[in-house]
């Protein structure tokens, strides 16, 4: 029975706990003690659940109790500080009278205030790292552990960066806003960033035995859904929403009977999950109608509708899938999408124009040991009959895979084009 | 984790009366806050089962048989689709659910079946999958 009363805390705590630390962090100014009364709201709830029963609105017994633990730091500080009787009384009552008014506020700025704790995590003066780890904690609810885990490292080493990434956050003074006009453009792209990161962490695992880490990227598409109701304004929100869900269709056509992956073409498609898919075309199309050009993520995502509107391989648009990495190349320019774009440009007009293409990209240092490019070389070469240079590409792709199964793959289609 | 979340039927909900203002008001509050926590994948209501139909299967043979049907209780009034960490984080969210049918009603939360409740071997898919392979390992010899 405990340890049924510990789940059931425990899954409350993920419904609520993004909630109550968001508002704490509002009314402390204090992303740090925020959690650390959460933390103590959840602990009090661990002491008197199991024998009380889960309250009828545990959300807000959460909140009144870490109200109670900010009171009494507060009396304490107050005391410490050796103010006069007089003082610490109306600092009090004045402090009781703004917790009434914050508590009875209205669901849309428990928005705002959820709004502004991921603009804070996600923050430009964090490390990338600490930013991801920032917001899994404070907005997934997710503990260090799980954190830990997901990412193939050892939970002290998170723990410090999520320790490190708050003080951070103090000492620059961050303040707990949605961004103005401004900087709002960034700020936004910063967001965006980390929860995309989140998902491609766990869609394509950049090392590790596993291919996949399924628990990442529903965690970042949950966090994409939350943002799109969050921004409902922001076309990017969508275009991103939109991405991940119609990426994360096809993530059980993506693995084979033995973990090796499965490139798109050779999906079966009647794999692919329709909800999914239906989900982000509704996510792209609500990016279109907001009106403007779309940005990089909904291009992406329109990419990736191209796809998941062709009932077979046969029918892909290749030329528009070019004609959008075109848009994109102007958007966001790299090396990746140029290579990309010369893929789509092989599938539509033929190999050699492809590989036309990707070899002008050879000698770009960015991709030097990016395994993709050998890849799509070997590929490319193979479909042109050229069997001996595709193998040697096959074989240099895969001493430049970080991934087991990748590497396994490409060594597979260098030993095919023995002939 | 995705549920299903299915919302029974009663004898209201059979006889066609729809809910009334206050319910449909709060019901539309908790399906915004279902996607606002984006727990909410898909969901819809249905009509009384008087407009449905059953194919019953014996063997070879198919009868179909129209509605209403009788067990009222055992009926579905409505469905949705969540995305949900755990079975607990969805009965906490279905406590949050107001009463759907006012004074007696039910809803229950089914698991669906994902890839790895079967076991990495066993998706029929792989099972298909590795019999092919079998097979046109088979005739290559």
């Amino acid at each position: 029975m405990i340890s049924d009363a510990k789940r059931t805390i425990e899954a409350v705590w993920g419904i609520e706990s993004a909630r109550l630390i968001a508002a704490l962090t509002r009314f402390t100014g204090d992303l740090s003690l925020a959690e650390d009364l959460a933390q103590d709201a959840l602990v009090a709830a661990l002491e008197q659940w199991p024998e009380s029963g889960v309250p009828r609105n545990p959300g807000a017994w959460l909140m009144t109790a870490a109200k109670h633990r900010a009171i009494d730091l507060y009396r304490r500080s107050l005391r410490l500080q050796r103010k006069h009787q007089q003082l610490g009384y109306q600092a009090e009552a004045q402090q009781e009278q703004d917790w009434r008014e914050f508590e009875a506020r209205p669901d849309d700025e428990v928005g705002d205030d959820l709004l502004r704790l991921i603009f804070m995590t996600c923050h430009p003066v964090l490390s990338t790292e600490a930013r991801v780890a920032l917001t899994l904690r404070m907005l997934g609810g997710l503990t260090t552990e799980e954190i830990a885990r997901a990412f193939l490292a050892p939970a002290a080493t998170i723990a410090q960066r999520i320790v490190r990434a708050k003080r951070s956050l103090a000492e620059a003074h961050v303040p707990f806003e949605v961004p103005g006009a401004a900087e709002r453009a960034d700020r936004l792209a910063s967001v965006l960033e980390v929860i995309y990161l989140i998902f491609n962490e766990g869609y394509s695992a950049s090392a590790g035995e596993d291919w996949i880490r399924p628990g990442l990227c529903e965690e970042a598409l949950r966090l994409g859904r939350i943002l799109a109701e969050l921004a409902p304004q922001e076309a990017e929100v969508h275009g991103l929403a939109a991405l991940m869900e119609l990426q994360a269709s096809r993530l059980r056509a993506r693995l084979g009977p033995s973990g090796e992956p499965i490139l798109l073409m050779d999906q079966n498609r009647a794999r692919w999950d329709r909800l999914l898919i239906r989900r982000g075309l509704a996510a792209l199309e609500r990016a279109e109608r907001l009106g403007g050009a779309l940005g990089p993520y909904a291009l992406q995502a329109a990419i990736a509708a191209s796809h998941a509107r062709a009932r077979t391989p046969e029918e892909t648009d290749w030329a528009r899938i070019a004609a959008l990495y075109d848009a994109l190349a102007q958007l966001a320019p790299s090396p990746v999408v140029e290579l990309n774009r010369a893929v789509a440009l092989a599938m539509a007009f033929g190999a050699a124009v492809g590989l036309e293409r990707i070899d002008a990209l050879t000698s770009e240092p960015s991709l030097t040991d990016y395994p993709h490019l050998p890849a799509a070389r070997g590929d490319l070469l193979f479909k042109l009959g050229r069997y001996e240079e595709a193998r040697a590409e096959f074989e240099r792709a895969a001493s430049f895979s970080l991934n087991a199964r990748q590497r396994q793959q490409l060594l597979e289609r260098a030993a095919a084009c023995q002939r | 984790m995705r549920v299903m979340v299915l919302v029974k039927a009663d004898k209201d909900s059979e006889a066609g009366v729809l809910p009334d203002e206050k319910l449909l008001t709060e019901m539309g509050n908790y399906n915004e806050e279902l996607v606002k926590a984006g727990v909410m994948l898909a969901g819809e209501g249905l009509h009384p089962s008087s407009k449905g139909a059953r194919v019953k299967f014996s063997g070879e043979k198919r009868t179909v048989i129209d509605g209403p049907f009788a067990e009222t209780k055992e009926l579905i009034a409505g469905f949705w689709l969540w995305q949900v960490k755990s079975m607990e984080e969805a009965i906490e969210w279905v406590k949050r659910c107001p009463n759907p049918m006012g004074v007696e009603s039910e809803i229950e939360i089914r698991p669906v079946f994902e890839a790895d409740d079967f076991g990495p071997a066993f998706t029929p898919e792989l099972r298909e999958q590795e019999e092919r392979l079998r097979a046109q390992t088979a005739a290559g010899k």
